[in-house]
């Protein structure tokens, strides 16, 4: 507590507490607050009460079983991580993808984003208090969760993205639903634009409201739309294209005004960018081909094979009794998650599991920037600015 | 070591010509650069790295620290970096031994450090000097050990 000056003398600051429990904070976060009034002197983001310790975990496990705990970490794109995770033991072991598995992945990971922003928007609407845009985007998620369960039987947790490719061949019929989808979508984002992006109440909780500029975001390691919401055009998938992304043609969407006003028109004019990649990815995935490397003692053999060959039977045995043993060595890998900037650090010691798995979650950085957006501002706007920022706890804490 | 392709990096020329010293170790594997600094010398090579023309290592992606128990020195940390508008990467490693876990903070040079260090400091009990708020920050404030040391079983200690 300190003491403040008011216009009816000296007066002495209140430290209130926000969470763990508490709806707008997106899961069970703890923020200290030292109020002068209605006014945000000071915020101190608490975190780590929902620390799993799933980076010890992956020590423990061999490199394909950790795949499953990269779902848990960011529960709203588990496909994001998937990749990272995937893409990041590919590299230690050198290994090539088929296109038509990365054409997949990249169709599926961009659902992933449409997903989670969707999540997004309509968690963030209702905080601010229109109830009803929740309702409108979780109707079009439920579309995309269905096409996850259509492809890998799980809606969320999907784990489908293995070591060399996919886990399964997608189901005859699948790109009919991803169709259908996309052409029904772009109507529905037409839908929330015209309940938020000029509705007066939305236009004053959200412009110049947790304003963060290019030079603090970057300073702070803010990543993913809020940074490019400051004008900064940073996207990994151009940047350091992986997975085929050089490819494809889509723009990454920038605004210039730094506020809550500008991040949610980036991320949704993302969402409308992500269309446009998974309709090319549409055109671009053959019909038919591999959809996991030829790489045997690494990536599990075909059921028909194990049935008239030995050293398929063998692989198959070893694989998933003592797993495979990439080269030692490290890499880290990044991968464009909805929320910025997923980095995944692998290390190697040339057995069969992590020495060490390190997750760089973009919400664990971009949480760090929140006394900067809210602070100075009323209590009623740390609301928006934490909805803003687009967090999962189960990332900040992992 | 003149001869390794490694050598050619612009990075490395430019750090080079700045401080011969400043490099103790180089190394390339699947195409990432890892440059091993000695432990004294991570803050001014941050700032330089940071500041100068050419290398712009603007955003700190992320520190991970690695238990090599029971090789001495110990701890490995990584700082992964990214210039933004060279669009470029680097990872610096400093090796710091058990017995003295120090390490000078970098949050003046990027402050997006201060929780990546806390961070390190619970799982991994590094100290950083010059940290303006070092307590933890994922387990409990009471917890005992670091529990992503090697030393640390993975279900923990038993009472």
């Amino acid at each position: 507590m300190t003491t403040v000056e008011t216009a009816a003398g000296p007066a002495q600051t209140m430290v209130l507490n926000m969470g763990p429990q508490h709806p707008s904070t997106h899961g069970v976060l703890r923020v200290v607050l030292e109020l002068d009034g209605e006014t945000v002197i000071k915020a101190r983001p608490e975190i780590g009460y929902l620390h799993t310790g799933i980076e010890k975990s992956c020590e423990a496990l061999t490199y394909s079983q950790a795949i499953t705990l990269t779902d848990r970490i960011d529960y709203l794109a588990p496909l994001s991580n998937n990749l990272a995770y995937c893409l990041a033991v590919e590299k230690l072991l050198g290994l090539e993808v088929p296109k038509r598995a990365q054409y997949i992945r990249v169709l599926l990971t961009e659902l992933t984003r449409v997903n989670s922003h969707l999540v997004w928007l309509g968690t963030h609407a209702m905080d601010l208090g229109a109830t009803s845009v929740m309702l409108y985007c979780f109707r079009e998620r439920e579309e995309i969760l269905k096409i996850f369960e259509m492809v890998s039987g799980q809606r969320m947790m999907t784990s489908y993205f293995r070591i060399g490719g996919l886990a399964l061949e997608p189901p005859p019929g699948w790109l009919d639903r991803v169709r259908r989808f996309i052409e029904m979508f772009p109507s529905r984002i037409d839908e929330y634009e015209n309940l938020l992006t000029r509705n007066r109440i939305w236009l004053m909780r959200t412009q110049g409201i947790g304003i963060l500029a290019a030079k603090d975001a970057v300073a702070l390691g803010v990543t993913g739309p809020m940074l490019r919401a400051a004008g900064v055009a940073y996207d990994v998938r151009k940047f350091f294209p992986y997975s085929s992304y050089e490819e494809f043609s889509f723009d990454v969407p920038t605004r210039t005004e730094c506020d809550s006003y500008a991040r949610y028109l980036v991320r949704v004019a993302e969402m409308r960018e992500s269309l446009k990649i998974i309709r090319q990815a549409m055109t671009k995935i053959p019909p038919e081909g591999p959809i996991r490397a030829d790489a045997p003692g690494i990536v599990p053999p075909q059921r028909e094979k194990m049935k008239t060959e030995m050293e398929a039977l063998i692989y198959h045995f070893k694989i998933f009794t003592e797993g495979f043993a990439p080269p030692p060595g490290e890499v880290y890998q990044r991968v464009e998650s909805p929320r910025g900037e997923v980095g995944y650090f692998v290390v190697s010691d040339g057995s069969p599991k992590p020495y060490r798995v390190k997750v760089r979650a973009p919400s664990f950085v971009n949480l760090q920037a929140l006394p900067k957006l809210s602070e100075g501002g009323l209590v009623a706007d740390l609301i928006a600015c934490i909805g803003t920022m687009d967090i999962v706890l189960g990332e900040v804490d992992r | 070591m003149t001869d390794k392709p490694v050598d050619q990096n612009p990075i490395i020329q430019k750090l080079r010509g700045w401080d011969e010293k400043a490099i103790a170790e180089l190394s390339e594997f699947r195409g990432e650069l890892t440059i091993v600094l000695p432990r004294g010398h991570l803050r001014r090579v941050a700032e330089y790295l940071q500041a100068e023309p050419g290398l712009q290592f603007d955003l700190l992606s992320d520190i991970s620290a690695v238990d090599r128990f029971p090789i001495e020195p110990r701890f490995e940390l990584d700082y992964h970096l990214l210039s933004v508008p060279l669009r470029q990467t680097v990872r610096l490693r400093v090796w710091v031994p058990g017995s003295d876990a120090v390490l000078p903070t970098v949050i003046p040079v990027w402050p997006t450090a201060n929780w990546h260090e806390r961070e390190i400091f619970d799982l991994f009990g590094i100290r950083f000097d010059g940290h303006p708020d070092l307590h933890r920050i994922l387990m409990p404030d009471d917890w005992e050990g670091h529990p992503l040391r090697k030393d640390y079983p993975v279900e923990g200690f038993r009472t």
